[in-house]
């Protein structure tokens, strides 16, 4: 990977393909966006869109703070059971205390989170274990305490104070307010990964370990700070799910961390780190959405969504295939490439 | 790929089949993970059959093995593939394909005998088609296998929708639960332990096998030594891709129901199985009687649990908390070790701080 002197010395050939590679999936987002309108006009009405950006808010979020873990070459499997269990406690919150302000439970759900992350973060570096491993691990952790502490019970709409559930549907000026979460989630995101020293250490240590280690950041602490981020967000995204649906039982979220890494790999974030950003992981989350509404809009068979879904990630990973070996040409001549 | 006793255990950060990352350190403080993993089932057993009622019951026996064919079988390729440091995500997806394509066929008249051998050739086809994605384009098998498992699993419900085939022969789907006679062990257990045999003589006792720890340790290395590493990972995948559909033939007779969401989920089942057996996800390490063992012990753990009427999502748990252990403990028993090694002679390189 020559992604870390493609980004910090600003390369400006790679800079332009890496922009291209952005590009590319804004346009599929616009190819679909225009063929499903040009079939049903109402695809671009207001309630539509909105409905759409509703859809694609909780996936947003997750794959924000995934991009963050994956940029170092890790991995977080265990934010499905992390959302499914802030969820749950968020509905828990509210039936002991109906009364408590939103705030409050986002930040309890959000802490919870975090707390989740601390132990992925802990394990993967502290005790130096794989982080694939230690979040498959969590993934079935998490979620046994989710069903534990729900055992077989479900929280219905009704439990759940109304200004709570409001949340879920309310806009402002026509945008829903979930989306106008997942924007800022974003628009921080992007902006503490491209103008912080930090997070341009995150781009560091995913591109060679050893050399970030070498030159002095403090990889250890890096990654457990992008672990607990990762876990605050999932708890972010389980408050947010819990607003939407407002039915909650534990087996909320359950298989959704791959669809989430699916999203981050769509929007061009390489799976082995160093490169991608938070806003191609956005986008690729908009896209993964909004295939299933245009299919239905489309007529085309519902069943056929997850398939294209793979097919999409199979493109993505390909084209990023092809331009990092146009990068790797350009910069050091025809020399050998390793995945 | 000498033991330099001064490379940290495992580097911190480090996510998936970067095949230069090992733990030779952990494997040699370890000492044989696998004879842990085959007390701690021995000991499961016992313990279970003392303290629960009816665990230690043929029919009991009987339920327990059959729930762990699936994983059983779908590991056994598994453990090779992860051995060379590369992953199969897409196994359930493949297993719920075959499933949904049997029920098709089935509807549309033709006989079993026909459909099954059929089926293979289809599972081994979409594992080839992991194979030259990740051999031939060169892409990480990690990214391939999540698209693959979209893929297929989208497929399987475009071939049968939400819709189930449940009327198999009876025949059928109960021969395949029969047990060998005069025992309470279904006979489905003698192609299993002989295709285990098969897999375990390939892995531990041929230069084939050889070669797929070599490749995991290093694959580089492994091309210059003049292993044919893309071939080689391609059958792999075939193989894989093929045996997860023989599971899919397996779990669709036992169930006698064909469903689009067959074992959806079960990749995670067996690769935990797979690495808490010992097999490092790096690659390059790791035992096939090591991974036999710990689906054995899950299974053992969890059919124990179900009848003391613990509930089934609770034992995740168990699972995660297993899984984590396994990681963690080696490297913990390494850290222990290089820091008395530390205080008894001068350090010969910096100390190491993440």
């Amino acid at each position: 990977m020559t992604t870390v002197d493609r980004v910090a010395n600003g390369e400006s050939a790679a800079l332009r393909l890496l922009r291209a590679r952005e590009l590319g999936i804004v346009l599929a987002l616009a190819l679909l966006f225009g063929v499903t309108a040009a079939a049903n006009p109402r695809f671009l009405s207001g309630q539509s869109l909105r409905d759409l950006l509703l859809g694609a808010t909780i996936l947003t979020v997750l794959a924000i703070g995934q991009t963050l873990v994956i940029v170092t070459r890790n991995v977080d499997l265990s934010v499905g059971s992390i959302l499914g269990l802030t969820a749950f406690a968020t509905g828990k919150l509210f039936l002991a205390a109906p009364d408590t302000p939103i705030l409050v439970a986002i930040a309890v759900g959000a802490a919870l989170g975090a707390v989740c992350g601390v132990v992925n973060g802990g394990l993967v570096a502290a005790a130096r274990v794989p982080a694939l491993v230690v979040t498959l691990g969590t993934l079935y952790i998490y979620r046994g305490i989710d069903h534990w502490w729900a055992a077989g019970q479900q929280i219905n709409a009704v439990d759940m104070p109304r200004a709570f559930l409001r949340l879920g549907t309310a806009t402002v000026a026509g945008v829903p307010v979930l989306a106008l979460v997942a924007v800022a989630v974003v628009v921080v995101a992007g902006w503490c990964l491209s103008a912080y020293r930090s997070g341009r250490e995150l781009y560091a240590i995913g591109s060679d370990p050893d050399a970030a280690r070498l030159s002095g950041i403090p990889v250890g602490r890096r990654v457990f700070l992008a672990f607990v981020a990762n876990g605050a967000l999932a708890g972010l995204a389980g408050v947010l799910h819990a607003a939407r649906f407002g039915t909650l039982d534990a087996t909320v979220g359950t298989g959704l961390e791959l669809q989430v890494i699916a999203a981050a790999v769509v929007g061009g974030v390489a799976i082995f780190g160093g490169s991608g950003s938070v806003y191609g992981a956005a986008v690729g989350a908009l896209l993964l959405t909004t295939i299933g509404t245009s299919l239905a809009v489309l007529r085309v068979n519902p069943f056929w969504q997850r398939a294209l879904v793979g097919l999409l990630i199979l493109a993505a990973i390909g084209l990023d295939r092809v331009l990092a070996v146009r990068i790797d040409r350009r910069l050091r001549g025809s020399g050998p490439h390793g995945a | 790929m000498a033991r330099d006793t001064t490379v940290p255990a495992s580097p911190a950060v480090a996510a998936t089949a970067a095949p230069q990352r090992r733990q030779w350190l952990a494997g040699s403080a370890l000492g044989g993970w696998d004879l842990t993993v085959v007390v701690a089932v021995v000991l499961t057993a016992a313990l279970a059959a003392w303290l629960v009622e009816g665990f230690a019951r043929g029919s009991n026996i009987g339920f327990l093995l059959l729930d762990m064919v699936a994983i059983a079988l779908v590991a056994l390729p598994m453990t090779l593939i992860i051995v060379t440091g590369e992953i199969d995500l897409s196994v359930a997806s493949i297993l719920g394909l075959t499933s949904t394509v049997m029920g098709q066929l089935w509807l549309a008249g033709w006989p079993l005998e026909l459909i099954l051998p059929l089926c293979v050739v289809l599972g081994a086809v979409l594992g080839a088609v992991n194979g030259v994605f990740v051999t031939v384009f060169g892409l990480p098998s990690l990214a391939v296998t999540i698209g693959t498992l979209a893929l297929y699993r989208g497929l399987a419900f475009v071939v049968l929708g939400s819709r189930a085939v449940a009327d198999f022969p009876i025949g059928w789907t109960t021969g395949i639960t029969a047990p060998i006679p005069g025992t309470p062990i279904p006979w489905v257990m003698i192609p299993l332990t002989l295709l285990a045999l098969v897999f375990g003589v390939v892995l531990h006792a041929t230069p084939v096998g050889r070669s797929l720890y070599v490749m995991g340790a290093n694959a580089e290395a492994a091309r210059f030594a003049g292993i044919a590493v893309e071939r080689t990972k391609l059958w792999l995948f075939v193989t894989s891709g093929a045996v997860s559909s023989l599971a899919g033939l397996f779990w669709t007779l036992r169930y006698a129901s064909a469903r689009a969401d067959n074992a959806s989920g079960l990749e995670l089942s067996v690769i935990a199985a797979v690495l808490l057996g010992g097999v490092s996800i790096f690659g390059g390490r790791g035992t096939l009687p090591g991974v036999v063992a710990a689906v054995l012990l899950l299974g053992t753990i969890r059919n124990a649990l179900q009848l003391a009427n613990v509930s089934a999502e609770a034992l995740t748990v168990v699972t995660g908390l297993l899984l984590i252990v396994s990681v963690v403990a080696p490297n913990l028993v390494a850290m222990a070790k290089r820091r008395l090694k530390r205080s008894t002679a001068p350090p010969s390189a910096p100390p190491d701080r993440a």
